[in-house]
């Protein structure tokens, strides 16, 4: 089935996402897999800085704020909206 | 000469990773090994965590919608950081005033006794006037706000709020060249640049460290809040009606705050334009739960992890600070004191930039710990003849009034202590932190001439206007 | 009197350092460790008849190398050997906090697992099978709420019978890939022949296969230095005796 993916700065706040894909590499590859941005895992996206950017993203029970530069390169399906 | 052991012992790991370089094909195996652990990791939660409600878990970050939303966001920063300073300002007036008293109580007895024992008078020149008056002065302007702002500051920290001004304020910094966690270095400048300088290494990138190391001093540590503080309660505040002097006294602080913000903003801009060039790196931030603080021992800690240690490092400075100027002040050379010739030297450069000599005498002479500014302006002062015997915070003004002050002076001070260059401790943690003289007279001399330009300015425009 | 070492590992806001807080209260100081530009926090409590020394080791999402703070969190537990590490857990988001534990049982079998605030997760509605988890680690594993003095006892014991070796814990063995185990094992007995059984071998493997460079120059720094380290170390001390 073909799927929609979304990056994760493209996804409004309320959205839940399946994680497929990080393009990010090196350092902060590991980084993002440590903090449990993992293909596979379901990451909810919070809320947005006053100013725009950076995005806190809800994974793993914790909330983690990150930069358009990096998050634009996460990608996930959209699997639910504000409820769920 | 461990050079045949080394090559010895090291030999055969280069061996074994050659080995695993080709075993291993990049990314995959470190995905992979990730992975792995994180599937163990929910395996394991799978059976032994149970959430009965995952809305109730996040309720902890209820507070998130409001204190980074784009309408509340910024002004419940400056509302919190404005409460922070007001706290301070109120709480510390009357202690101040009542440890000034004390001492001066104190130092008329041991004037007694020192006349009873028919000291010479230099004697009593070095030890009381200077190397007493000197101490307890420090003591007295310093301790209070430093007793009331650090803890009242770690409570913030601990309550989980700092990394919300980081995500808030991200932007900016990210639009300068700088680090996000440049917000937090310059949150621990407010205590201490000293130590905000050792907490840059949060930053890992060194072009970004280095932009948070050369802005840090932007931002007024606890040595420079007394003067703000009473400068502006002093002069800025004067005006206003006597309920909402304390308001008055912590916006205009707050807006020293915001000026030191913009100033820290604009260099950054700058020297990643320029010297520091380069884009800003990754970066993660977690917003933490927010906890509710342990209050006594966030106090206690902080009291003896911060508030001694600076107080202390302030009378290790303010003692022998207080001699100097006292003998500068006392010995006379050609009908002058030695304090007063060179007063008379900086005067017309002083003038200039809306100071005077006595004041550019005590930033220098307050180069090791801007905490003894203030106090060895005061003796400066006093030295030069007219002697008032400052028993209060009131007289002080009274002493700034005779020797010329306006409000521009007073401004222009602040403005100077805001901008002028770091502390000799923070000089010195910046040397070893980045090993570079290079960068170490840079990260005064820039400061420096901002500080020059931007007090010139404010004196020429308010004189061109006629406003003093 | 015995005295034993103690590390604290544990992600950032898990409430590790009120934990340190209250074991070790004002007995405590920061200094800076090894040339490496971190601070760690050192104390010292007491159980028992037993002194412990405690340090805290910067906080940490991972052991990977992937920043200073956590090369310097793995090379204390893996070349000072710490009598016991205590990983601390946030119980409130264990899925990611049991990705650090995970990775210095890898390291050391001697490790208590500390889930802190568990009142908190209460609270919170999060229900936690504290002996599933044991069971499944293989470490000692201990609930505690560390600002509020709840289960520090019952850490203090396991703490106590880990570091004198009364309990010698088995932890779980993670299973890899096919692909990754079929590598390791085609390491594994090239660096037992090299390295010996100083370090853990798998956990070296894994390291090696994930090109962990800085690891390696901390395994070369450490064996140079070894060697003439003790040799003066002997001279000096011979010199104190003569005097």
């Amino acid at each position: 089935m073909p799927t929609t993916s979304v990056p994760l700065s493209n996804a409004k706040s309320g959205t839940h996402i399946r994680l497929n894909r990080i393009e990010v590499q090196g350092v902060l590859r590991r980084r993002l897999l440590d903090l449990g941005f993992v293909p596979g895992n379901v990451v909810e996206v919070l809320q947005k800085s006053p100013l725009g950017d950076p995005i806190a993203f809800r994974v793993n029970n914790t909330t983690i704020a990150l930069r358009k530069e990096e998050s634009s390169l996460i990608f996930g399906d959209i699997i639910g909206g504000e409820t769920s | 000469m461990a050079e045949p052991l080394a090559t010895n012992a090291s030999d055969p790991l280069d061996t074994l990773l050659s080995k695993a370089r080709t075993l291993a094909d990049g990314e995959t195996v470190r995905d992979g090994i990730v992975s792995d652990i994180y599937r163990t990791t929910r395996d394991i939660c799978a059976e032994s965590v149970h959430y009965e409600d995952k809305k109730k878990l996040q309720s902890t970050y209820r507070l998130d919608k409001i204190v980074t939303s784009p309408i509340w966001g910024f002004p419940i920063m400056l509302a919190i950081l404005g409460a922070v300073f007001w706290i301070t300002i109120a709480g510390a007036n009357v202690p101040s005033q009542m440890i000034f008293r004390f001492f001066a109580i104190v130092e008329g007895y041991i004037t007694a006794g020192f006349q009873a024992l028919h000291a010479p008078d230099w004697l009593h020149g070095v030890l009381v006037l200077g190397f007493f008056r000197g101490t307890s002065w420090v003591v007295s302007v310093m301790l209070p706000p430093m007793a009331i702002f650090f803890p009242v500051f770690a409570l913030l920290e601990n309550f989980g709020y700092l990394p919300r001004v980081a995500f808030n304020m991200d932007r900016l910094f990210k639009k300068s060249g700088g680090h996000g966690k440049q917000a937090l270095t310059m949150s621990m400048g407010f205590g201490c640049n000293a130590a905000a300088i050792l907490s840059t290494r949060i930053i890992e990138s060194p072009r970004e460290r280095m932009l948070a190391i050369l802005t840090n001093n932007f931002v007024p540590c606890n040595g420079r809040w007394p003067t703000l503080i009473l400068l502006s309660s002093l002069f800025m505040a004067a005006g206003v009606a006597s309920g909402l002097q304390t308001l008055a006294t912590a916006s205009v602080v707050m807006g020293m705050v915001m000026i030191g913000i913009v100033v820290t903003l604009t260099v950054s801009w700058v020297l990643s334009k320029t010297a520091l060039r380069g884009v800003p790196t990754h970066y993660t931030l977690e917003l933490p739960p927010y906890r509710r603080p342990q209050i006594w021992k966030t106090i206690l800690l902080s009291s003896k992890e911060k508030s001694l240690n600076v107080l202390m490092r302030a009378i290790i400075v303010a003692a022998p600070a207080g001699v100097i100027t006292w003998i500068l002040g006392n010995v006379f050379v050609g009908g002058d004191s030695i304090l007063n010739h060179m007063a008379a030297f900086f005067d017309p450069f002083a003038h200039a930039i809306g100071l005077d000599g006595f004041i550019i005498m005590a930033f220098i002479l307050g180069l090791p710990a801007n905490e003894v500014v203030l106090p060895i302006l005061l003796m400066g002062y006093m030295s030069s003849g007219a002697m008032v015997d400052a028993d209060g915070l009131d007289n002080i003004k009274e002493i700034f009034l005779q020797h010329g002050w306006t409000w521009l002076t007073a401004l222009n001070m602040m403005l100077f202590s805001l901008l002028h260059y770091p502390c000799g401790t923070t000089l010195y943690n910046i040397y070893k932190e980045t090993k570079s003289t290079k960068w170490t007279i840079l990260s005064a001399v820039i400061p420096l001439g901002i500080a020059i330009a931007v007090t010139f300015v404010t004196a020429q425009l308010v004189r061109a206007f006629g406003w003093v | 009197m015995s005295r034993y070492t103690v590390a604290l590992a544990g992600n950032p806001n898990t409430g590790k350092s009120t934990l340190f807080n209250t074991l070790t209260g004002l007995r405590q100081h920061t200094g800076n460790w090894a040339g490496k530009t971190v601070m760690m926090a050192e104390g010292e409590f007491s159980y028992d008849k037993t002194t412990f020394r405690m340090i805290d080791l910067p906080g940490t999402y991972s052991l990977y190398s992937n920043s200073t703070d956590e090369e310097v969190a793995r090379d204390y537990i893996i070349f000072e050997k710490p009598d016991v590490t205590i990983v601390v857990l946030d119980a409130t988001s264990l899925e990611r906090n049991l990705n650090l534990a995970l990775q210095v049982l890898e390291m050391t079998n001697r490790a208590v697992v500390c889930i802190n605030l568990i009142d908190e997760a209460k609270r919170l509605g999060v229900r936690i099978d504290l002996q599933k988890i044991e069971q499944r680690l293989g470490v000692p594993t201990v609930a505690i709420s560390a600002r509020n003095r709840i289960g520090i006892d019952k850490l203090l014991k396991q703490v106590k019978l880990v570091a004198s070796g009364q309990i010698n814990p088995h932890p779980i063995h993670i299973q890899y890939s096919d692909e990754i185990e079929r590598k390791l094992a085609e390491l594994e007995p090239s660096i037992r022949e090299n390295l010996g059984s100083q370090y853990p071998t798998r956990w070296i493997a894994l390291r090696l296969l994930d090109g962990d460079e800085s690891l390696l120059s901390s395994l070369k720094k450490r064996m140079n230095e070894v060697t003439p380290d003790s040799v003066r170390e002997v001279a000096s001390y011979g010199r104190t005796a003569c005097h």
